[in-house]
């Protein structure tokens, strides 16, 4: 079985964002920048299936600036066996995101693509999503557990309310919620190792796609702050301020 | 112009969220028609069509589809999606799951998770975690829209839209609904409670959560959780409140044991009223809150209860 894990390079997501002045965006210079938390764990479930003997090859594919190329190597570090870096500068959204992976599981033919479930920088939460539906492919999103049966994966998913488990049959899409795993770290050996692992380079052209964003941003801006209020010195002046100034009791 | 809701419901009853979608469809001016998609679900469609500004309700029945399957979702919205200017759902885990296939197989870019509808082709959402909120202008032909329940007012009821049964695609070969875990409470449904109480990792254990519950009991509150709680293993995952678990909006939130990291604050920020109780003044939570109290947790809250009781709870 292979496996095609898709990352993302994202704003790390201990930085506290700002946004610009101008209100085009939000400050990205100088900015420490990380593989996106949940495309990590998407890449540490591939690693346990290929452990556990379920899988014998992971992908692992980045579209994205030069800097992407890093974001692989980790990847590749952590014990993806080889990439793909699709190099833009151009911010590329979801749906081209999406067009472009169509293409590349066409070439590659995985059996299971494992992504995030959202990049924490645009909080879409819509790849895995629209790339099973130009697949024509079943999904597990917001994945607390894959367990791999035949033919057929099943999937326990994070919903309101509680937990749901789908059975869907491969090829699928798998997108993963935070407590799937925890990702491992990678040891110096492995690194070293990674730097050795082949990376395909590719364009957007190399697969026809389309990037031109169908969102035009108008706007970027700080929400509204909230302000901080009192400290009270007891529970009964608290519930006495709850009742008659704040009016919620 | 008409704009097509995709009603949030448990096929018994109308979840409120999809009062807070049609507020957020009225803004786009034109009909407004909701699809019930479920099984057994002809109670919610009724209540649909009581809805304030619903000019029609279209209710479609199948075994994936009381199941919230994805598959099925997608290929009975594409079924109707031919006459809408705009699809809007709530940004629940069943919109989010769904919602996006829809707009890739018409070829159109998501908006998701929106906060506001400036126009009929601009809107106003939240990136990274709430710390920016971008307004942008699709150039889609059809509008696919999440949205955030919490920024819209619920439209109440008043019309007498008519119910249309529509037929059901057939089954995906491919997926099927294997089991489900609710959890099972008498208490309010967090995203809907009109109060809050949420403990943190200052809680030490899941035990101790029964002090948030008597209080919860005597308020008719929802009982929450911060990351760290849920990650220690408190509580279930569904009690998270936060940017990875559920964006909450009550009138009033007490955040107990709860620092306040960034994560926590992005899902209950927008509520009314906001109590921190936590020992350590420098915690963060104290900047948000309108009542701080700097109290040891163990000693405050039972008196907190007490205090309540004596207030008439």
């Amino acid at each position: 079985m292979k496996i095609l894990v898709p990352v993302k390079r994202v704003v790390d997501y201990n930085v506290k964002v700002r946004v610009k002045p101008d209100q085009t965006g939000v400050d990205l210079a100088n900015v420490k920048m990380s593989m996106n938390p949940f495309c990590e764990i998407a890449v540490e479930e591939a690693i346990r299936m290929k452990e556990k003997g379920l899988a014998e090859e992971i992908v692992v594919i980045s579209i994205g600036p030069a800097g992407a190329q890093e974001t692989i190597r980790t990847a590749l570090a952590m014990g993806a066996d080889r990439g793909i870096h699709v190099t833009t500068d151009a911010a590329v959204e979801p749906l081209a995101v999406a067009k472009i992976l169509e293409k590349v599981v066409g070439e590659e033919k995985p059996d299971i693509v494992l992504l995030g479930k959202q990049a924490i920088d645009d909080d879409t939460n819509a790849t895995g999503q629209m790339l099973a539906a130009l697949l024509g492919w079943p999904q597990g999103t917001f994945a607390s557990k894959v367990e791999k049966a035949d033919g057929s994966l099943k999937v326990t998913r994070e919903v309101d309310g509680g937990l749901q488990t789908v059975a869907i049959a491969l090829p699928a899409i798998v997108t993963t919620d935070l407590r799937l795993n925890e990702p491992r770290y990678a040891s110096l050996p492995n690194i070293m190792k990674a730097k050795r692992k082949p990376i395909d380079a590719k364009t957007p052209e190399d697969y026809g796609v389309d990037l031109s964003p169908r969102l035009e941003v108008l706007k970027v801006a700080e929400p509204p702050k909230r302000q901080g209020g009192v400290k009270v010195e007891s529970v009964s002046e608290l519930v006495s301020k709850l009742k008659n100034e704040a009016g919620v009791l | 112009m008409s704009v097509l809701v995709i009603a949030e419901h448990d096929n018994k009853t109308l979840n409120e969220a999809t009062r807070a979608a049609v507020t957020a469809a009225k803004k786009f001016g034109g009909d407004i028609h909701i699809l019930v998609a479920g099984q057994d679900a002809r109670a919610v469609a009724d209540a649909a069509a009581k809805l304030d500004n619903v000019s029609k309700v279209m209710l479609a029945e199948s075994e994936p589809l009381g199941h919230k399957m994805a598959e099925a979702l997608e290929s009975l919205v594409l079924s109707v999606a031919g006459s809408y200017d705009a699809i809007l759902a709530p940004a629940s885990t069943v919109g989010k799951n769904f919602m996006p296939r829809v707009a890739a197989k018409l070829d159109v870019m998501i908006i998701s998770d929106i906060t506001a509808v400036e126009s009929a082709d601009t809107f106003v959402r939240p990136i990274y975690a709430g710390n920016a909120m971008m307004t942008v202008k699709s150039s889609d032909k059809v509008k696919v829209i999440t949205v955030r329940p919490t920024t819209f007012e619920k439209a109440g009821d008043g019309g007498s839209a008519n119910v249309e049964t529509i037929s059901a695609p057939d089954a995906v070969a491919t997926s099927s609904f294997v089991s489900e875990e609710l959890s099972k409470s008498d208490r309010p449904e967090l995203g809907a409670a009109k109060i809050v109480i949420s403990g943190g990792r200052g809680m030490g254990n899941g035990e101790n959560f029964s002090m948030l519950e008597k209080i919860a009991d005597k308020l008719g509150a929802a009982v929450g959780a911060s990351r760290a709680a849920v990650d220690a293993g408190f509580v279930p995952n569904d009690y998270q409140v936060g940017q990875t678990g559920k964006v909450v909006a009550p009138e009033l939130y007490i955040a107990v044991g709860i620092s306040g990291a960034i994560q926590h604050l992005a899902g209950m920020k927008d509520s009314k009223v906001i109590v921190a109780i936590n020992k350590d003044e420098e915690a963060p939570i104290f900047s948000v809150a309108d009542y701080g109290l700097v109290a040891d947790l163990f000693k405050a809250v039972p008196e907190l209860e007490e205090e309540l009781g004596k207030a008439g709870y």
